[in-house]
């Protein structure tokens, strides 16, 4: 009876022991004369039921976890009909209530196969959605991503038809597609997990992208803290411009796409995209003025698509699947799906993939199982670290853009990070402002300098020093760094400050 | 191979990519552990930019070192992800068993201790990398262990 066994290699998998895990099945398995093969695969996303072992015996497929070495010899033991009984026993994956209330286009080939397989990727509809894009004018391209409602996953929800028009109408001898892959939110791996689960997915938008707007060169920009990512995706361009889905003459046409690899060197800043552009052309990643807009004048002054990691991933979907199937799903001007990451004091962390529109408390109350302190849950910051920190009559915020932001909040990258009821928001506020000054740019004083003093004004708070003078002048500060800052970082930084004091005042008295 | 001939070689490999500064400044680091400040002018002659431009490059992003750092590297995530579930604990446990600040290094040279802001970890928070392996779910105990670990095994060649 032949049998396959599935640990993931991902970095978090490896990070809670995934391959002590693997090692230790090696050793069981080899002291066994039945034929099995160990496939090293992408995680699925539940971060919480890592290290997962999966065996398939007969196309039948069910998962362990979360093991520590010592339980996969019992395991290995059991007979198909015996597995139930396991504790660690989770059945199939897909049936799993985690999964099973998830609705996964862009991370469904997530954790199945080996990440850089490429017979794995094109038995599960891969390039499905280039082989589509290489019979379509660019025109075409452009308006089934743009009847698709998708919007940049990034943070800004731009409508990214609208920005590939403007690149594609354009005058330009050259131009290119730079991925942002520089996911430095904290609370967010949504990026990292793809492109280590799933990286010719990635590829494959950003083909169609240079065919849907006449670039025949992309760049994805990588952050180094991602050493793992940098691996896969490394490899995953070369097999894939060995097998002819990059380079010249993509699935022999006369159409070309080639695609370079760049580290960043661990600079928050260079998120922002003309920033990542300043940094991609060697410089230091300080922010532009816009206009110009990189759709004009980006890379090297040229047009250039700037995407998020997820906004490019989901378009072989969409070309695939038509336009019309990914609009179907969420709601109001938020059409497809939002992957929402669940990170901090959470039990089940992990990534979740749903049509937007669910109520935040929702989704926590389906997935996230509670704080992993066990106690209660008192703040969540939605959207990285220029998000609000929202009080629990905010959780029934639905999971939309614009109603985020009436809300005072943003969706951002989708990072979720739940505080329990120890957090000091006090803290919070002034950690906001801290990460502000260390990570400016530089370029515009509200930023650089109001940041500084941000830090010392919430220090003089925490201290109780002359409180109604540094909450005015924190007031006034925050209102000149809103005001006079080119990009998010110095004008956003201000928001988890102010929700932290309009929401957790008791914390400031 | 000695350092002049190495820093003509990746000259030679970098000097015709189309923003090459920051990947050749990568290499040079991964190569002699840090960008040494007298091979500047030479990268600043081939990469056509001004020794200023290039030192302002060096000094604006937190991974390029111009002096030597430790044989490995702690990095502790100081995010608010980690810090939600006990990242701070983490923060000081590292600098107290090490003996140092964020940014300095032991004194017999073997780990350089940073602050990192997320590691994309996140869902199993507070993590750590030590050079290019990432640990995540630790306490304070398990980062003793960890650092106990760091660099078991040098010394025998």
């Amino acid at each position: 009876m032949s049998q396959r066994f599935f640990i993931p290699r991902d970095t978090t998998a490896v990070a809670v022991g995934a391959n002590e895990v693997a090692n230790t099945l090696a050793a069981v398995l080899s002291e066994q004369v039945s034929e099995a093969t160990i496939v090293r695969n992408g995680s699925r996303g539940a971060f919480w039921l890592e290290p997962l072992m999966e065996i398939e015996t007969q196309g039948e497929r069910v998962g362990f976890g979360p093991l520590f070495p010592e339980d996969v010899a019992d395991i290995v033991a059991l007979s198909p009909a015996d597995r139930t009984e396991h504790p660690k026993y989770l059945g199939k994956l897909e049936e799993h209530p985690w999964f099973a209330g998830q609705q996964r286009l862009t991370f469904a080939r997530s954790g199945l196969d080996d990440p850089l397989c490429l017979d794995a990727y094109l038995s599960r509809h891969g390039f499905d959605g280039l082989e589509h894009a290489l019979h379509l004018p660019p025109e075409d391209i452009v308006d089934e991503v743009t009847r698709s409602g998708l919007r940049g996953r990034g943070g800004a929800a731009f409508p990214a038809g609208i920005k590939w028009n403007t690149v594609l109408q354009a005058a330009g001898d050259k131009k290119y597609i730079a991925c942002n892959a520089d996911e430095g939110d904290s609370g967010t791996f949504a990026d990292r997990l793809l492109m280590e689960s799933d990286p010719y997915m990635l590829i494959e938008g950003m083909t169609i992208a240079g065919l849907a707007v006449g670039a025949q060169q992309g760049y994805i920009y990588l952050r180094s803290e991602y050493p793992h990512a940098w691996e896969v995706m490394h490899t995953a361009i070369a097999k894939a411009e060995a097998a002819g889905y990059l380079g010249e003459g993509i699935c022999d046409s006369d159409r070309q796409f080639h695609l370079e690899l760049r580290l960043g060197a661990g600079s928050y800043i260079c998120g922002e995209e003309t920033a990542m552009l300043e940094s991609l052309e060697g410089r230091r990643g300080v922010v532009r003025a816009k206009p110009p807009l990189p759709a004009i004048e980006g890379l090297f002054g040229k047009p250039t698509v700037v995407n998020n990691v997820l906004t490019l991933a989901a378009i072989p979907t969409i070309m695939a699947g038509g336009a019309e199937a990914y609009a179907a799903l969420g709601q109001g001007r938020s059409l497809g799906t939002i992957t929402l990451q669940l990170a901090g004091n959470i039990k089940n962390g992990g990534l979740v993939e749903v049509p937007y529109g669910a109520t935040l408390r929702a989704i926590l109350d389906q997935f996230g199982g509670g704080t992993r302190s066990g106690r209660p849950i008192r703040a969540i910051q939605v959207g990285g670290p220029l998000g609000a920190y929202l009080p629990e009559p905010l959780w029934d915020t639905p999971l939309d853009y614009e109603a985020f932001a009436a809300a005072g909040g943003m969706l951002g990258h989708g990072g979720v990070v739940v505080f329990d009821d120890t957090v000091d928001m006090a803290q919070q506020a002034r950690f906001a402002m801290a990460f502000c000054a260390e990570e400016s740019c530089g370029k515009c004083t509200p930023c650089r300098v109001g940041s500084v003093r941000g830090t010392e004004v919430m220090d003089r708070i925490i201290a109780r020093e002359s409180l109604d003078e540094n909450m005015a002048l924190l007031d006034d500060l925050c209102e000149t760094m809103e005001l006079g800052s080119l990009c998010a970082m110095g004008g956003l930084t201000p928001n988890p400050v102010r929700s932290a004091l309009q929401y957790f005042p008791e914390d400031f008295a | 191979m000695d350092t002049e001939r190495l820093l003509a070689q990746l000259l030679c490999q970098y000097e015709n990519t189309p923003g090459g500064l920051l990947p050749l400044l990568h290499a040079v680091q991964e190569d002699l552990g840090y960008v040494p400040p007298e091979s500047i002018p030479a990268i600043a002659e081939v990469m056509n930019l001004s020794a200023a431009e290039v030192h302002g490059v060096i000094s604006f992003y937190h991974d390029l070192k111009t002096s030597p750092v430790g044989r490995h590297t702690l990095q502790v995530c100081a995010a608010e992800s980690c810090q939600a579930a006990g990242g701070r604990t983490l923060e000081h446990a590292a600098q107290e068993q090490l003996g140092i600040g964020f940014g300095e290094t032991t004194d017999d040279g073997s780990v350089t201790l940073e602050k990192v802001y997320c590691l994309g970890n996140c869902a199993c928070s507070p993590s750590v990398r030590i050079d290019n392996e990432t640990y995540a779910r630790l306490d304070a105990t398990g980062l003793t262990a960890l650092i106990a670990n760091i660099g078991q095994g040098e010394g025998a060649s």
